[in-house]
């Protein structure tokens, strides 16, 4: 575990430090993050033995197990926004208003468009499986 | 000394060590847990909510200040860093299912995030809000980081944004289901895009621990929509004001 660890706490400082060179707003841990994905995926295609079976497997439960406790990382902060509550003089309850409608309505509408081009990538993969299946069959009788 | 002098004495000594404050907010957030697993995982009785509201409320009646509090939090909420490169695993394992959406992401993640930044400025506009509190509300939608970092860039109120973006996360892992299932979203993938991109870490955390794959397209659709905002939010603002 402590392995695993280790080398999740190294892709986030080589996250920070990228952040802070080239001076950008996307936080460390999320250069990390996109860091690790490369990592993981280009060992995948190029170099198996990059890492060991058993560190790789130690690698995805700690990382597991730290994710299970996700909610709970957020706890700290939010009792922060609760004590201060104050900055919003007499705006809060429109703000809640504002805050409640606009979230809901862009879920609702960003799933409604990956639901939308899922669906219409996917009919479009069946038509060609489809028609490629067609062409095969009037090959066949060609013969 | 009195029991009452020797009791006060345990309690300013509580009080400045971080092991009292790490075990309230794990003890507020397993009773949170319990509550969420006793009400069949109804999504309003949300554990971040409640072991928040539990938290605030033990230092309100005792009257502590936040820093006090986050002196000894903080080492929970150091966390949050490694648990953010930790979700490249998952997003590792299911690198598939990414690769065969990428159209979709792509449009839904584009779409949804100038949905988020209109909607944000249509009703700001409607409720007759102050030009700084418009700035900060803007970029409520992406991880805090990269909202406080927007806010600040456009002339908003970096803390302000923080705030609201934490109650957007909120907001999002409470009631996001209903909506979805309101729409009958039943695709798991697109399910997941949709709370990421609304609500960003906090509605990420909710939607990995009910399902890894809504997990996964949220950690992606928070990332995406991280970047894809930082870049439409100052347009936005040179073109709106």
């Amino acid at each position: 575990m402590l392995h695993a660890i280790f080398f999740i706490f190294l892709f986030q400082l080589l996250g920070e430090v990228i952040q802070k060179l080239l001076q950008i707003t996307i936080p460390g841990p999320v250069i990390g993050l996109v860091l690790l994905v490369i990592f993981l995926i280009a060992k995948e295609r190029f170099g198996k033995r990059w890492l060991s079976e058993t560190f790789e497997r130690d690698l995805i439960a700690t990382s597991e197990s730290i994710l299970r406790y996700l909610p709970l990382l957020f706890v700290p902060i939010g009792v922060g926004v609760v004590l201060h509550v104050s900055l919003f003089k007499g705006t809060l309850l429109q703000v809640l208003v504002l805050l409640v409608v606009g979230t809901c309505s862009t879920i609702a509408f960003t799933a409604w468009v990956m639901q939308k081009v899922q669906d219409k990538t996917q009919e479009k993969r069946l038509a060609k499986s489809h028609l490629k299946g067609e062409m095969e069959e009037k090959g066949d009788k060609h013969d | 000394m009195t029991e009452q002098d020797r009791l006060y004495q345990i309690w300013v000594y509580l009080q400045a060590e971080p092991l009292f404050w790490l075990t309230l907010t794990i003890g507020a957030f397993l009773v949170g847990d319990y509550l969420y697993k006793k009400s069949n995982q109804f999504p309003l009785v949300n554990p971040v909510a409640i072991s928040i509201i539990l938290v605030s409320s033990v230092l309100l009646i005792f009257d502590i200040d936040y820093e006090r509090y986050f002196s000894g939090a903080k080492f929970i909420h150091f966390m949050l860093g490694p648990a953010t490169v930790a979700l490249a695993i998952p997003i590792y394992k299911k690198w598939h299912l990414i690769t065969h959406n990428a159209k979709a992401i792509m449009a839904a993640v584009v779409l949804g995030s100038i949905f988020a930044i209109l909607t944000t400025y249509a009703l700001a506009i409607l409720f007759d809000l102050d030009h700084q509190l418009i700035l900060s509300l803007l970029p409520r939608s992406v991880t805090a980081p990269i909202s406080m970092g927007i806010s600040e860039l456009i002339g908003g109120i970096p803390s302000l944004t923080a705030i609201i973006t934490i109650i957007t996360g909120i907001i999002g892992a409470a009631l996001g289901a209903f909506v979805l299932d309101l729409m009958k979203i039943r695709s798991l993938s697109a399910r997941g895009m949709g709370i990421g991109l609304a609500s960003h870490g906090i509605g990420t955390a909710r939607a990995m621990s009910r399902n890894e794959e809504a997990g996964v397209f949220s950690a992606v659709a928070m990332g995406l929509s991280g970047i894809v905002t930082s870049i439409l939010v100052p347009i936005a603002v040179k073109i709106l004001f």
